[in-house]
């Protein structure tokens, strides 16, 4: 039964993306081919296998490869600090809505309502004119827009959790409530939370390319996946592959998160393994 | 002597009453059982005594003090004396703690003090499983094995009284019996107070010498075991009553003069 579940092709190809992704990412930091900004003007959009750029230049002549790699280490950055963000918060207040008071419970869960029905792109646009554009606002946003998805994902198992006898034997030998959520509920929503992290690290990759697209994220020299987009769709008639290149970057990526959820899910579901009571 | 004692107790969860006007005590040392049907209010009645919710209206004494004023003060020494078993096995203990971690629990909560493996061994001794099962996860534990675990954490602190609530329901015909016998066993050596809810005649005729009879939230009958289960007053109880033996008749008659 393991055997069989480990060998899931989409763990293994999730996780092969991932993988790839993170080496690019972290080789970028010691080695990139050329530097990702550094300007050669006599070779601008040169096409890829031109004197040594593996995919070519853009139309200032930096090479495109440098520029994805160390757009690959941005993406993960902001996806691994917003993912956080939003886990922990998101979490944290979906155990208090679940096992706060009747006040707090329904309060908290109807915030949450609404805070889902907010579209969360309006609310990056604000918070990037209050701010200014930068990798902090994007990530500010993208945690203000997926902490209350997370809450809401964690209210409902929380409860049943709460629900069963070993709270209430917990009750009765003297713990508080505060403990039974850390110590009972959170290590029982742990596969619950790591199948949700790796989707959330996907739509934060796919955000974080959509507010830099936008001009709200990253600005130069700090390179991008979605601000490349942007700067290269002027020129998509001249050099087509300026645009294809970071876009196969952000669907590989996103890919390989959604792939790696899936695949993890299937593995921890409850029905698969007894020791998951959600 | 009375240990506790319960003066015009009535609970409700919301608007709707689920306890009404209940009055009676229960003697140190003795066993009693408190039977009817679903939604009868049993479940309620122990959580209210072992301090699990609280006294809405009414009083309710355990060793001549207040119970909530008692678990304001103190909690922590009227846990200690108080603990209760559940009827599910499967989910009374945490799935992501080991056995031993589990049984360790009461003790560091409620006297601030690691136990031992060897004196966590013990107990589970006590209930007739080795020490080894400490290790074990409770997925890898049967269910009347579960109930042996869950009722061993119950007794690490060295409690007076224990409440079971439906202590059996959950388990294979077979292993009932032996669930009862252990908590006959135990009552017999730590000298405790016991009070079982059960749904079920034959097991509170088994082991309780006192028996309160509840029908929404009311007491119809209470006395001692023998009697009112061969004498039953109230209509309630004889339907009960009736009910058990036609269920044993099934088996043989022998079996149904045994249980009543």
């Amino acid at each position: 039964m393991a055997a069989r579940r480990s060998r899931s092709p989409q763990l293994i190809v999730g996780a092969a993306l991932v993988a790839l992704l993170v080496l690019a990412g972290l080789l970028s930091l010691v080695w990139t081919p050329y530097d990702p900004a550094a300007l050669d003007v006599t070779n601008k959009m040169a096409p890829p296998w031109t004197d040594g750029h593996l995919l070519g230049t853009d139309q200032l002549g930096r090479d495109v490869v440098a520029q994805l790699m160390a757009g690959a280490l941005n993406s993960l950055l902001v996806a691994v600090l917003s993912t956080a963000g939003a886990v922990v918060l998101g979490v944290a207040l979906g155990l208090t809505a679940a096992g706060g008071g009747r006040f707090w419970s329904d309060t908290l869960t109807r915030a949450t309502d609404v805070a889902i029905a907010l579209p969360g792109i309006l609310v990056a646009l604000v918070l990037a004119t209050f701010f200014g554009p930068s990798n902090t606002t994007a990530i500010v946003a993208i945690v203000v827009w997926f902490v209350p998805g997370a809450a809401r994902i964690v209210i409902g198992p929380a409860r049943q959790v709460l629900a069963r006898e070993f709270v209430e034997a917990a009750m009765a030998y003297g713990r508080s409530r505060s403990f039974v959520l850390f110590r009972h509920v959170l290590p029982n929503l742990g596969p619950l939370i790591i199948v949700m992290a790796s989707m959330m690290f996907a739509g934060a990759i796919l955000t974080e390319a959509a507010l830099s697209y936008l001009g709200l994220g990253a600005q130069r020299p700090t390179p991008s996946w979605g601000r490349l987009l942007f700067e290269s769709q002027s020129v998509i008639g001249q050099a087509p592959s300026l645009v294809v290149f970071p876009g196969v970057c952000i669907m590989l990526a996103v890919l390989g998160f959604n792939l790696l959820g899936d695949g993890l899910r299937s593995r921890l579901d409850p029905r698969h393994a007894r020791e998951v009571v959600v | 002597m009375a240990l506790v004692e319960i003066n015009a107790l009535s609970f409700s969860y919301g608007r709707a009453p689920v306890l009404k006007d209940l009055s009676f005590s229960i003697e140190q040392d003795s066993t009693l059982g408190i039977v009817g049907e679903s939604g009868s209010g049993k479940s309620t009645l122990i959580r209210v005594l072992c301090g699990l919710m609280p006294v809405q209206s009414g009083i309710a004494r355990y060793d001549g003090r207040d119970i909530s004023e008692w678990l304001d003060r103190e909690p922590r020494g009227f846990r200690r004396r108080n603990q209760i078993v559940f009827q599910s096995p499967a989910s009374s203990l945490d799935p992501r703690m080991r056995v031993g971690q589990s049984l360790a629990e009461p003790t560091k909560s409620l006297e601030r003090r690691t136990p031992s493996d060897e004196e966590l061994g013990q107990w589970l001794t006590v209930v007739g499983l080795g020490p080894e099962a400490l290790q074990r996860y409770p997925h890898q534990l049967s269910g009347g094995q579960l109930q042996r675990v869950a009722i061993a954490r119950a007794l690490t602190v060295n409690p007076t009284m224990l409440y079971a609530d439906e202590p059996t329901s959950a388990l294979d015909v077979s292993i009932q019996a032996q669930v009862l016998n252990l908590l006959i066993e135990i009552r017999r050596r730590l000298g405790l107070t016991m009070v079982i809810v059960s749904h079920d005649l034959a097991v509170v005729g088994r082991v309780c010498e006192q028996v309160i009879v509840m029908r929404n939230g009311e007491i119809v009958e209470s006395g001692p075991t023998a009697s009112v289960l061969r004498y039953p007053e109230h209509e309630y109880t004889k339907s009960l009553v009736n009910a058990a033996r036609a269920v044993s008749l099934g088996a043989s008659h022998d079996a149904a003069d045994a249980i009543i």
